[in-house]
């Protein structure tokens, strides 16, 4: 399946790369605690593997170096952030989502069709669409590097998370990670947690909320979810109809050149400039299609995944709140019984010392989680109606051109 | 239950070309402009019940008994300021050469009503009128096609189809280039006949219309076909014989399926000797721009159906932001969302309006094109078809002389007699095989400049307003985003 294979690898596309990593649109600036600065300069992508960067800037003495970088595949990530989520001191901050697995289906898809329909076109006609569907794999490697980059300045900018050990390890250590990381078992394991945690919305829903920050919290969280993810959803076939819109002003910018190469008439000139009005328009309608799709469909997609993270953070805390009151039963039991009491006091103190930490931090982290989103949510509607009327205006001012040409021939 | 929908197209036109005997002057024959007005069906319905019991409607319609709609229909003609003024003109009597009014359009208002008929058969009625001509000097009368200046008639489908066969009969074979009628539809029209008041029945009796009006436009553009008989009565009169031969699956209809494909074989056995570089030119050149304009217009109609997928994704993600705002607890924030979701819900809509222009605009205009090239083709058909029955009476001619050579050796005086009889005979049918060749390839000649000047302007004008379309859309979309940023702002 193999027809064109764009070679990232020895071109200088890695200092394009560089260049757009500088964007932080999704996620407000993070890096703004110079004692621990992360960012991801560069990745490979041989075959469908991506190998990260891990470039670490510190001041801090816990580390070995203050300047150094690391190779980094993605299932390291998923390892660090499946051993934050499994940490028990953990359980009262929201872990951030683990980043999700590079995906370049649809561009290799779509390169797979244009390759069997390269007889049916021009040359040119071809040439143009390669460069589209490169500029697409381009545009999801950057997607996939940003996503990356942000779930470790969440990182390093968190109080507690940053000084995570697992943390520093992954970005220390200058060996391969793949014998540190899961094996089989413990994947399984990980698997097994997130079926439980299904059955746990469930027990949620079940148990009675004392708090009424919780409860609200709980409403909002979960019917929010659910609708986000239709959002994301909607915008993503949105953006998609933009861009095969753009294709189609490709094809339709090389006929008008076969016309115009055909014509021997003044008419040719007319035809030229159409034609050149086309391929300038068909790359206007592409970058509204990436904006929007970075603006809007990224922003609400990231969201979702960190509205999971925070119900994650009240399943684990309605699991200590049901694990509290089981001990308060078990408590009454062995007063009853007579026996164990000592055991059975001190397990429930435990467990009310847990609650008590998980509902403390879980507030807070989930105040400054409406805050963050808020705060993003702003910037990127801004940005995105900002360059909505940019590239409206180009384009007016692009049509607006060519009719002036037109009219006057 | 029978539909009734009746609209009053609209069309500007302008003027034609004199004939030629009144050299160098320009005659604005007629214009005709159609207003296009809606009529509520309610109304029609009203109509029905008074009308439903006579036998015999009005001399407006055609003598179907079981026509049920009644005359509903509306006329509105506005007649141009301009032309009493140019009536005014003293007359002379010399051939006074009158400053030919400017090239600009000169529009008159005519109306054209559609009505649906309910009825067995994939027809339905056309209400046309045709607004006065517009007469310059004294040349009025005489060069008066139409006795009326303002009229209304009714037509079928099944009739402009009529006339197209009418036309295409008449003018074709010697290699006038006929616009070809639009096409039927067995299935669209079906589910207007049951009656279905959907978007998509709507679309199709609008594009139907549409296609229709353009049809006519071009038919009456030609300088020899507006003059032509059948086109005046089908403008004119008040009834029209029903042309039957039209339907698609009548014994007339399959005769002209065979004979299009005998056509198609004849075509390739014919080798011509062409002494003419230019007719070998054009032929390549329609050739090319055929395929060209095929591929163009599939590119265009793909992109009409991805916009119109881009309208109904974002009308779905309006809704979907309006949900998310209404979810959210940060009241600033949820003030965004739905006025985002406001914001996309309006843009829906331009989407749906930008569809609509790209295909009534750009892809019709390149559809319609597809099909007159093939009409262009076909008269270079014809020709070869008049050379060929030229060359084959020649060569009858030939073995006519052979064999009454040998005949003058033989003493058959009747066979001789009748031999040179018959020579006499095919030598007028040689003549006149080069003099309809002749005229063939100048008729051609004057046809194909007259098509390529039309196309282009054709072109030119309907691309320019498609692009004033995409303008239109654009600026509007600066609009809405200019008055959602600040409301992005005020989130705090």
């Amino acid at each position: 399946m193999s027809i064109i294979k764009p070679s990232f690898k020895n071109t200088g596309f890695n200092k394009l790369c560089l260049s757009y990593c500088q964007l932080r649109s999704v996620s407000v600036d993070l890096n703004h605690d110079a004692s621990l600065l992360i960012d991801i300069p560069d990745a490979l992508c041989e075959r469908d593997k991506v190998k990260f960067t891990v470039h670490t800037k510190t001041t801090l003495s816990s580390f070995q170096k203050p300047d150094f970088s690391v190779p980094r595949q993605h299932e390291d990530f998923i390892w660090l952030h499946d051993t934050l989520v499994e940490t028990e001191d953990y359980a009262g901050l929201i872990i951030p989502p683990a980043p999700p697995k590079p995906d370049f289906d649809s561009p290799r898809e779509k390169m797979h069709k244009l390759g069997e329909g390269e007889a049916t076109m021009t040359k040119e006609e071809y040439t143009k669409m390669k460069q589209e569907l490169e500029a697409e794999y381009l545009a999801v490697f950057k997607k996939t590097v940003q996503v990356h980059e942000i779930f470790l300045q969440r990182l390093s900018s968190h109080p507690v998370l940053s000084k995570d050990r697992n943390f520093q390890i992954f970005l220390e250590y200058d060996q391969d990670l793949s014998v540190r990381r899961k094996n089989a078992k413990e994947m399984f394991g990980g698997f097994f947690k997130n079926m439980v945690k299904s059955a746990d919305e469930v027990l949620i829903s079940g148990v009675k909320e004392v708090d009424d920050f919780f409860e609200q919290e709980k409403t909002f969280l979960l019917d929010y979810y659910s609708k986000i993810k239709d959002s994301t959803a909607k915008a993503e076939k949105m953006t998609r109809a933009h861009k095969n819109i753009a294709d189609d002003y490709i094809h339709i910018s090389a006929t008008l050149n076969s016309l115009a190469a055909d014509d021997m008439t003044a008419n040719k000139k007319n035809l030229e400039k159409l034609s050149d009005l086309f391929e300038k328009f068909r790359k206007v309608e592409g970058r509204v299609a990436s904006d929007q799709d970075l603006k809007l469909t990224e922003l609400l997609r990231y969201y979702m995944r960190d509205i999971q993270a925070a119900k994650d953070l009240l399943y684990r805390r309605a699991r200590a709140l049901a694990d509290y009151e089981n001990s308060n039963k078990a408590l009454d039991k062995a007063r009853l019984k007579s026996k164990d009491i000592p055991q059975a006091e001190e397990h429930q103190r435990q467990c009310l010392q847990k609650f008590d930490k998980l509902s403390e931090s879980g507030k807070k982290e989930l105040t400054s989680f409406k805050g963050r989103r808020v705060v993003a949510f702003r910037k990127n509607f801004i940005e995105m109606a900002e360059l909505e009327i940019k590239h409206a205006k180009n384009s007016v001012t692009l049509l607006q051109g060519c009719i002036e040409l037109l009219k006057s021939n | 239950m029978s539909l009734c929908t009746e609209l009053v197209l609209d069309i500007t036109y302008h003027q034609v070309k004199a004939p030629l005997f009144l050299v160098a002057q320009d005659l604005t024959l007629f214009c005709i402009c159609v207003n296009v007005q809606s009529q509520p069906a309610s109304l029609a319905a009203e109509d029905i019940s008074t009308n439903s019991n006579g036998p015999k409607q009005d001399s407006l319609f055609d003598d179907d008994p079981e026509d049920l709609f009644a005359e509903a229909t509306e006329e509105v003609s506005l007649d141009s300021p301009e032309r009493d003024v140019l009536l005014s003109d003293g007359p002379s009597p010399a051939i006074t050469p009158i400053t030919p009014p400017t090239s600009v359009i000169t529009p008159r208002i005519v109306s054209c009503v559609f009505i649906e008929e309910e009825e067995g058969g994939d027809s339905f009625d056309i209400h046309i009128s045709v607004s006065d001509p517009e007469k310059v000097g004294e040349y009025m009368t005489s060069m008066s096609l139409f006795k009326r200046s303002e009229f209304a008639v009714k037509r079928r489908f099944s009739d402009f189809l009529g006339l197209h066969s009418k036309l295409a009969s008449k003018y074709l074979h010697i290699g006038y280039i006929v616009p070809p009628a639009p096409e039927k539809s067995i299935v669209g029209m079906t589910k207007v006949k049951v009656g279905k008041e959907d978007q998509s029945s709507n679309e199709f009796v609008e594009k139907r219309r549409s296609a229709l009006e353009r049809y006519l436009m071009r038919t009456v553009k030609h300088p020899i076909l507006l003059k032509d008989p059948d086109v005046l009565q089908f403008l004119e009169s008040s009834e029209l014989p029903r042309a039957v031969s039209t339907q698609a699956l009548s014994s007339a209809g399959l005769l002209r399926m065979v004979n299009k494909a005998a056509d198609a074989v004849n075509k390739m056995t014919i080798k011509m000797n062409e002494s003419d570089a230019w007719f070998e030119e054009k032929q390549q050149h329609f050739e090319n721009l055929d395929v060209q304009l095929r591929k163009l217009h599939t590119s265009v109609e793909s992109l009409v159906c991805h916009r119109k997928e881009l309208s109904v994704n974002t009308a779905q993600f309006a809704k979907s932001a309006a949900m998310l705002g209404n979810s959210e607890d940060h009241t600033a924030l949820s003030r965004a969302l739905s006025q985002l979701a406001e914001v996309e819900e309006k843009i829906d809509q331009l989407h749906q309006d930008q569809a609509n222009a790209d295909f009534y605009l750009f892809s019709e205009l390149l559809g319609d094109y597809v099909r007159l090239l093939t009409a262009v083709k076909g008269v270079f058909d014809h020709r070869m078809k008049t050379w060929q029955k030229w060359q084959d009476s020649q060569m009858l001619l030939q073995k006519k002389r052979e064999a009454e050579a040998k005949l003058q050796f033989t003493n058959k005086p009747d066979k001789l007699q009748q031999a040179k009889d018959e020579i006499k005979e095919l030598e007028g049918k040689v003549q006149q095989g080069e003099r309809d060749f002749e005229q063939i390839s100048k008729t051609i000649r004057k046809e194909v400049s007259r098509f390529e000047k039309e196309r282009v302007k054709d072109f030119k004008t309907i691309i320019i307003k498609y692009l004033e379309s995409l303008v239109q859309t654009q600026q509007q979309l600066i609009k809405y985003w200019e008055a959602f940023l600040p409301e992005a702002k005020a989130i705090s």
